[in-house]
C-alpha cells in the first residue's frame, strides 16, 4: 500500500497549524494584539494621560485642579527653584552617564572579546548579581560604606587616605559632613546601582562587531589607538547610546537614592514624588515628569545627527 | 628573483594542535602563488603568519628578505583581502578604500581621490557613495581588493576571497584577479580549497594537508605529477593506484597515479573490472571501472563506443602516463 499525498489532519494541533499556513496574518495578530494594546493603553495612554494633566492647573487657595487648558504650569517650571532642580538632575544624570560609559567600557569589552565559556558565566553572574538584591538594600548599604565611621573612612584612615575623601568633600558643591551626605556619594550610589544598564548593550553592541573588522584595521596600518577610534567606537556606539539612554533616564527619574544618601537636595524625581504625594498638585508633578521625555528625545536627535546609528 | 616572502622551518602550534608545522617555503616576487588545501591545513594560518595575526611557534618569515617576527600587522608592508571582506559597515565605500591612507595621515583630499583611482580599477567607479550594505557580494569583494591594494602593498594575501561568489561570478573574478596581478606586477598570495581555483589561476601553488606542504611546484607539475597519494586525491580527478594494482599494470610495486584522460578502454588486459558508473560530461564520457575494489576512472571521448553498465572491460594506457608516487 503507498502512503497518500496528503496526510490525514490529526488533532486540533494539525488543523490549526493548516489555518496559519493559510492565513499567515491571523498568527501575526494573535500574537501582537495584546502586547500592542498593553503598550498602546497601559503606556502611551498614561502617557497621554500625563501630558494632559501638565496643561491643567491648580487653585492656589483650594488647591483643586482646574480642568482647563493652560501653560501656566509648564512656567512655573522656570521659577529658580524649579530650575534649579532641573539643573542640578540633569547635571547628576550626565555625570552618572558618562562615568558609568568610562567604568563599563573595559568590562564590556574584555566580556565580548576575550572572556570564554566559564569565564563569560562568570561575567554575566558578576554583573547580574546584584540586579537580583533589593535595591533599598543596596541603597543602604551605601550609606553604611559612605558613612563617616563607615568602612571606607576606615580603610582611609587606615592607608592614611583620608585626605582624598576630604579633599572631594571640600570641592564646592560636593560639600558635606561625610560621603553620605555627600552629592558625591549621590553620584558615586548612583553609578553602582545603574553600571549593569551599561554594560549589558555595550556588550552586546561589543559582541557584533567581528574580529575580522579590527585584523582589517590593523591590516590597513592602524595603531591600537586609531582601531579604538575609528572601528571599535563607532561600532559599539549604539550600544553606549542604548547604555547611556539606561543609566540617564534612571539617574532623571529616580526618587530613593537622593532621599537617603546626599544633601536632601531635590532631584526631578523625588520632586515629582513630593508633589503628587503630599502637595496634590498633580499637574506640576506631570510638567515636571514631561522635562525628562523632553530631555530624551533631543539627547537622541542629536546622538542621531552625530552619526551615532549609522552602524545600525 | 628575489624572494617577496621566504618561511624557513615554520610552526604554529595551537596547544597541542600543530597548525603549521616545519614549513619552508619561497614565493617569488611577482608572481601569483596559491596556497591549496582542505579546511584545517594550515594554509589560513600560514596566510595569517604573513600578515603577523599569528606568530610563530618556531622558525623565521622574511618578507624582501626582512625578518618580522618582531613586526605588528600595521607595520607590515603586505594587505589583505579578508575572507567576509570585513568592509566597514559604518563608512561608504569611499572611506573604506581610503583607511588605509587616512590611519596614516594622508589629507583628506589626496587621499580620497586616490580612494577614487582605485574604485576605479576595480571598476566601482560611481559606488563610492554607498555603504556596504548596499552592494552585492561582487561588488563587496571588489572594494575589499581596492581598499587593501590602496596602500600598493608589497604582497597582497587573499583569503579565500571568492567562496561567497556564485559560480559565474567567481569565474569572472578569476580572470579579474589573475588580469590585475599582471598589471600591476604585484605578488599575490591566494589561500583557496577549490583545485580548480588554484590550478587555473596560480603561477605556482603549494598543496597543504595536515600542517606541512605535500607539494609545492606549478599547476602542472601538481597535476601530472602528484607527489604523494594526498596530492592526488586532493588535487585531480587523477585515478590513485594501489601498489598491487600498479605491479598488475607493469610497474612497480609503488603508489601511482594515472588521469583519466590517459586511459583507455581495452578488450582485454592485465587488468579489467566492471563499469559501476557512467557521467556524460559533453566532451565525452566519464566511465567507472571498478577493478578489484579500486575505482578507476577513465574518459571516453565523444563520439567512441560507450561500455554499458554493468559490462567487464579491460584498462590500457600509455606507459609514460602512469605516475609513480612516494609512500605518504
Amino acid at each position: 500500500m503507498t502512503a497518500p499525498a496528503i496526510l490525514p489532519a490529526k488533532g486540533a494541533a494539525d488543523r490549526l497549524t493548516g489555518v496559519f499556513w493559510r492565513q499567515p496574518r491571523l498568527l501575526l495578530l494573535l500574537l501582537i494584539t495584546p502586547p500592542l494594546l498593553w503598550l498602546g493603553v497601559v503606556y502611551l495612554g498614561s502617557l497621554a494621560a500625563l501630558l494632559l494633566q501638565s496643561f491643567y492647573s491648580i487653585d492656589e487657595f483650594s488647591g483643586v485642579v482646574k480642568e482647563e487648558f493652560t501653560l501656566k504650569t509648564y512656567a512655573e517650571l522656570f521659577r529658580a527653584q524649579n530650575l534649579d532642580i532641573i539643573i542640578r538632575t540633569v547635571v547628576m544624570a550626565t555625570a552618572v552617564t558618562l562615568a558609568c560609559a568610562v567604568l563599563a567600557f573595559p568590562i564590556a569589552y574584555y566580556a565580548a572579546r576575550y572572556a570564554k565559556g566559564h569565564w563569560k558565566a562568570a561575567f554575566y553572574l558578576g554583573v547580574m548579581l546584584p540586579l537580583w538584591s533589593s535595591y533599598l538594600v543596596k541603597v543602604y548599604a551605601w550609606k553604611l560604606i559612605l558613612a563617616k565611621e563607615g568602612i571606607l573612612g576606615w580603610a582611609a584612615e587606615g592607608t592614611h587616605t583620608s585626605w582624598i575623601i576630604e579633599g572631594i568633600l571640600s570641592i564646592p558643591g560636593l560639600e558635606g559632613s561625610s560621603l553620605s551626605t555627600s552629592p558625591f556619594g549621590t553620584f558615586v550610589v548612583f553609578v553602582y546601582i545603574w553600571l549593569p544598564y551599561m554594560i549589558l548593550p555595550m556588550q552586546a553592541a561589543l559582541e557584533r562587531v567581528p574580529n575580522s573588522m579590527l585584523e582589517a584595521s590593523a591590516d590597513l596600518g592602524a595603531t591600537q589607538s586609531q582601531i579604538f577610534r575609528t572601528v571599535i567606537l563607532p561600532l559599539a556606539l549604539p550600544g553606549v547610546i542604548a547604555g547611556s539612554i539606561f543609566t540617564f533616564s534612571l539617574t532623571l527619574g529616580d526618587y530613593i537614592i537622593p532621599q537617603i544618601i546626599g544633601d536632601s537636595s531635590r532631584f526631578i524625581g523625588l520632586t515629582v514624588y513630593q508633589l503628587q504625594g503630599t502637595a496634590g498638585n498633580t499637574p506640576l508633578a506631570a510638567a515636571f515628569a514631561v522635562v525628562p521625555i523632553l530631555i530624551m528625545v533631543i539627547y537622541l536627535t542629536l546622538a542621531k545627527r552625530a552619526g551615532a546609528f549609522d552602524a545600525l | 628573483m628575489t624572494a617577496a616572502v621566504e618561511f624557513q622551518n615554520v610552526s604554529r602550534h595551537f596547544g597541542t594542535v600543530r597548525a603549521v608545522d616545519g614549513v619552508d617555503l619561497t614565493i617569488a616576487e611577482g608572481s601569483f602563488f596559491a596556497m591549496l588545501g582542505p579546511s584545517g591545513s594550515g594554509k589560513t594560518t600560514c596566510l595569517r603568519l604573513i600578515s603577523g595575526f599569528e606568530k610563530p611557534t618556531s622558525g623565521a618569515i622574511r618578507i624582501f628578505g626582512e625578518d618580522v617576527s618582531q613586526t605588528p600587522p600595521h607595520l607590515r608592508n603586505v594587505n589583505t583581502v579578508f575572507q567576509d571582506y570585513a568592509l566597514f559597515p559604518h563608512m561608504n565605500v569611499r572611506d573604506n578604500v581610503a583607511y588605509g591612507l587616512m590611519v596614516k595621515g594622508m589629507a583628506k583630499g589626496p587621499r580620497l581621490r586616490k580612494a577614487e583611482e582605485m574604485l576605479s580599477l576595480v571598476k566601482l567607479d560611481d559606488y563610492g557613495d554607498r555603504k556596504p550594505a548596499q552592494l552585492s557580494g561582487g561588488q563587496r569583494q571588489r572594494v575589499a581588493l581596492a581598499r587593501a591594494l590602496v596602500n600598493e602593498p608589497r604582497v597582497l594575501l587573499l583569503d579565500e576571497p571568492l567562496g561567497a561568489l556564485d559560480l559565474k561570478l567567481r569565474e569572472a573574478m578569476q580572470d579579474e584577479l589573475k588580469a590585475l596581478q599582471k598589471r600591476l606586477g604585484l605578488t599575490f598570495v591566494f589561500v583557496t580549497h577549490d583545485q580548480h581555483e588554484a590550478l587555473s589561476m596560480a603561477d605556482s601553488l603549494a598543496v597543504f594537508n595536515e600542517g606541512k606542504i605535500a607539494q609545492i611546484g606549478t599547476p602542472q607539475d601538481i597535476y601530472d605529477r602528484p607527489a604523494t597519494r594526498f596530492v592526488a586525491d586532493f588535487v585531480g580527478s587523477s585515478n590513485v593506484l594501489p601498489p598491487d594494482l600498479t605491479r598488475a599494470l607493469g610497474g612497480p610495486s609503488q603508489w601511482a597515479s594515472l588521469r583519466p584522460e590517459a586511459t583507455r578502454l581495452a578488450t582485454t588486459g592485465p587488468v579489467s573490472g566492471t563499469v559501476t558508473a557512467l557521467r556524460y560530461l559533453g566532451s565525452g564520457t566519464r566511465v567507472v571501472i571498478d577493478a578489484g575494489g579500486t575505482e578507476i576512472a577513465a574518459l571516453v571521448p565523444a563520439g567512441q563506443p560507450v561500455p554499458a553498465e554493468g559490462a567487464t572491460t579491460a584498462i590500457a594506457f600509455e606507459p609514460s602516463a602512469l605516475h609513480l608516487m612516494g609512500t605518504a
